[in-house]
């Protein structure tokens, strides 16, 4: 016996409109040092609504979705690095000088565009991810496999681009926040103010579409690919279709994650690229529930504005709290924070103590210690 | 001829302390299907254990026989990250077997509580906990049997705890005020400087090898000998086997699968240790220093095949190999008339950082023929 739906559906309002509410009074009370903290939380909502989009429904752990999120961010930076830097010598920016090279490179000449790089953003971080995915997916390689090609990939992504000074800038990444954006510092608070609403209004979007997916019986292909993929395929899907779509999607998520969140921190740079980074977004869904998209906003959101909150007052101690929460997380609360509401968790825990009925349920089968099978 | 034997034993040097880190993955992965994210951080407990050992070795008591110490810090460095491994079996891993993903996060969080653990607690206090986990592990294996009566098991289990925990306690205050570095909480890194029969090099035709990656060579052979010998000839090594083939048909044979687990975890783990000890006399070690190593282990595993020690052998080295003939721009000099083009593109790649970008996507396309790796399991299951 699960919530009944009408309180599931009460729940689930009043959680949205909490959200809502706490986005629109923001930068109404917070200084614009936390409004841009909240900003930058926001906008990696959407890398982690990617991932749960892809782990949480479709069970592909990827531990690499920073590569698409750096992709993004170097698309975006690179616009306004190149959009501010007419008068400089030769008309490119200021770092290729260090490095003796006097023409821009080929592949950078579109991102003059405006109009190119808002859709770059997305649309390369998606095809890189698509081939990589197609690549993986094609050969039937999942489950553990896929996660660490996922994270050697990242980790090659991450040494292309730290050795690639004369092209990318190597090691010491783009800034963003000196260049100008409509005649306006892109680091000046009004500007912020800026990108705050739009994150704000593009994660509202990016949870609509996402929510339009799984919804839609792609949505159920998905779903059916993480329970049993096998019996998919006998019943003639092609999961291989699926995944591709499902990861280059993420992918493309990740890219406009990443390119708010570099007009927002003012810098991109390889270490986005870094292991730790990609392990983290997927705790940021494990904690908020997998396989829900409002968990993986807030698991986002609020994780992240903890980690900063407690990283100023005990600098030490954040790691022993974070590898807690990893183990805590796993092992305790698979489904996650919002997860074990839904599912009745509050109920569960009430009957274990004694206060409440148990909950009448079906004995559930064991066979061979790995399987459940619920009748 | 000379330039080729050199790149080889190059390459060679390179694929043993892939082999050497990975060998304990591949064990813990293939025979149990557990992803280990904190491989890495028991390569650096290794690598820490090596530089403690080194320190005692340094006061005077113990200075005549200062240069074995390596020979010591290998057991050391095998037996603490083998009750490291062991506790963390018990304690959290057990709880996941058939779950690899969720495994996988929850090691992921275990390396990050040892990263800070080390960079955050002073070395003196570690090694006392580790040896009161030691010895409160041994312990019991030396006391006669006859102590464990029913009544009183609880008691003698309760009193070995806490005479190992005061021996715990005891050492590592004794640590800190003989060896002041070891009683300082601090992330900077340290530096493990080999015995005098370690640096210089050995000569034969004109070449010069390393002493430390002749010695890292070495201690990979014995180790990959050691664990071949221990899974097919050894009781324990065949029951593991046995697990891994078939767990509950074991079980009903009388085989106690779950010493088995531990047993097997905590190989895998010691084995860690050891790699920590090869690369602590390469370079220097800090807290992240098995990050760097963890995930060139785990393409040795995808590439290698699961399960099979022949092909994690046989994928280090190959990766080593190629590792060493781009990054090093050899291929130039083995084949100096290449044509432009290709020179050029080589010459892009010669440096560590392109030439593992090269190595990955060789491996990626590698995998497109043979997804399996290179030695695949043979079974008719659906899912492979």
């Amino acid at each position: 016996m699960k919530l009944s739906q009408n309180n599931r559906r009460l729940f689930k309002l009043a959680i949205g409109l909490i959200i809502t509410a706490s986005i629109i009074s923001a930068p109404a009370i917070l200084p614009v040092f936390r409004l841009n903290l909240l900003g930058r939380y926001l906008s990696l909502a959407i890398v982690a609504l990617g991932v749960d989009l892809i782990w949480g429904f479709a069970g592909l752990l990827s531990l690499g979705q920073g590569i698409f999120f750096t992709l993004g961010g170097y698309c975006a930076a690179m616009y306004l690095q190149l959009n501010s830097s007419a008068e400089l010598p030769n008309g490119i920016p200021e770092f290729f000088g260090l490095y003796g090279v006097q023409k821009l490179p080929f592949f950078w000449e579109p991102f003059k565009s405006s109009f190119f790089t808002l859709i770059a953003i997305w649309l390369i971080p998606a095809l890189v991810a698509g081939l990589l995915g197609f690549l993986v997916f094609r050969n039937r390689i999942k489950g553990v496999y896929f996660s660490i090609l996922t994270q050697a990939a990242l980790l090659v992504f991450f040494n292309f681009f730290n050795g690639q000074q004369k092209l990318i800038n190597g090691t010491n990444g783009l800034k963003t926040d000196v260049t100008e954006l409509f005649g306006q510092m892109v680091g000046s608070d009004s500007m912020q103010r800026y990108f705050f609403w739009i994150t704000a209004l593009l994660v509202v979007l990016a949870w609509i579409f996402a929510r339009w997916i799984v919804r839609d019986r792609f949505g159920n292909v998905l779903i059916a690919i993480r329970d049993d993929e096998p019996r998919l395929r006998f019943t003639g899907y092609n999961p291989t279709f699926f995944k591709t779509i499902v990861f280059s999607i993420a992918g493309g998520l990740a890219g406009i994650s990443g390119a708010l969140y570099t007009v927002q921190s003012g810098i991109v740079s390889p270490q986005f690229m870094t292991v730790p980074f990609s392990i983290e977004m997927v705790i940021w869904v494990a904690v908020g529930g997998r396989g829900t998209l409002l968990g993986a906003i807030l698991g986002a959101v609020v994780i992240n504005y903890t980690k900063s909150l407690v990283s100023e007052a005990l600098p030490a101690s954040w790691m022993f709290i974070q590898g807690g929460l990893f183990i805590l997380v796993v092992t305790a609360l698979p489904e996650g924070v919002l997860g074990w509401f839904q599912n009745d968790g509050p109920k569960n825990l009430l009957s274990r103590l004694g206060i409440a009925r148990p909950i009448s349920t079906y004995p559930s089968l064991e066979i061979d210690g790995k399987e459940e099978v619920k009748p | 001829m000379q330039l080729i034997i050199e790149s080889l034993f190059n390459g060679v040097a390179i694929g043993s302390v892939l082999l050497i880190a990975a060998l304990g993955l591949a064990i813990v992965f293939g025979l149990m299907g557990v992803i280990n994210l904190a491989h890495g951080e028991l390569m650096m407990l290794g690598a820490y254990s090596t530089y403690v050992t080194q320190l005692i070795f340094k006061l005077p008591a113990l200075k005549p026989i200062y240069n074995a110490y390596v020979i010591v810090a290998i057991g050391v460095a095998f037996l603490v990250s083998a009750v490291v491994g062991i506790l963390l079996e018990r304690s959290v891993i057990r709880r996941l077997y058939g779950n690899p993903l969720e495994t996988l996060l929850a090691t992921w969080g275990v390396s990050l509580i040892l990263q800070q653990f080390v960079r955050s607690v002073p070395l003196a206090y570690g090694t006392g906990i580790a040896i009161a986990l030691l010895t409160g592990l041994i312990l019991p294996i030396l006391l006669p049997k006859n102590l464990y009566k029913k009544n009183r098991a609880h008691l003698v289990k309760f009193g070995t705890w806490s005479v190992s925990a005061l021996i715990g306690v005891i050492s590592s205050s004794g640590l800190s005020a003989t060896i002041s570095k070891l009683g300082r909480a601090s992330a900077r890194n340290v530096d493990v400087t080999a015995p005098a029969w370690m640096r210089g090099g050995f000569e034969l035709w004109g070449i010069t090898f390393p002493m430390t990656r002749l010695v890292i060579i070495v201690i990979t052979g014995i180790a990959v000998l050691s664990v071949t010998w221990f899974l097919n000839r050894s009781v324990w090594g065949i029951r593991i086997r046995a697990v891994t083939q078939n767990r509950s048909m074991s079980d009903c044979l009388g085989i106690s699968t779950e010493t088995v687990d531990v047993l097997t975890f905590g190989i895998g783990s010691g084995l860690a240790g050891v790699a920590g000890v090869a690369i602590s006399l390469l370079g220097s070690v800090g807290p992240n220093v098995g990050g760097s190593y963890i995930v060139g282990c785990f393409m040795v595993v995808v590439l290698g095949g699961v399960g099979n020690l022949m092909g994690t052998i046989i994928a280090s080295f190959c990766i080593g190999i190629i590792t060493d003939l781009i990054g090093a721009g050899r291929l130039l000099t083995i084949w100096p008339q290449m044509p432009a083009p290709l020179a050029s593109a080589i010459d892009f790649f010669a440096t560590t950082s392109m030439a593992r970008v090269l190595v990955f996507a060789l491996i990626v396309i590698f995998l497109q023929f043979r997804p399996a790796g290179l030695f695949p399991q043979k079974g008719r299951m659906v899912e492979a």
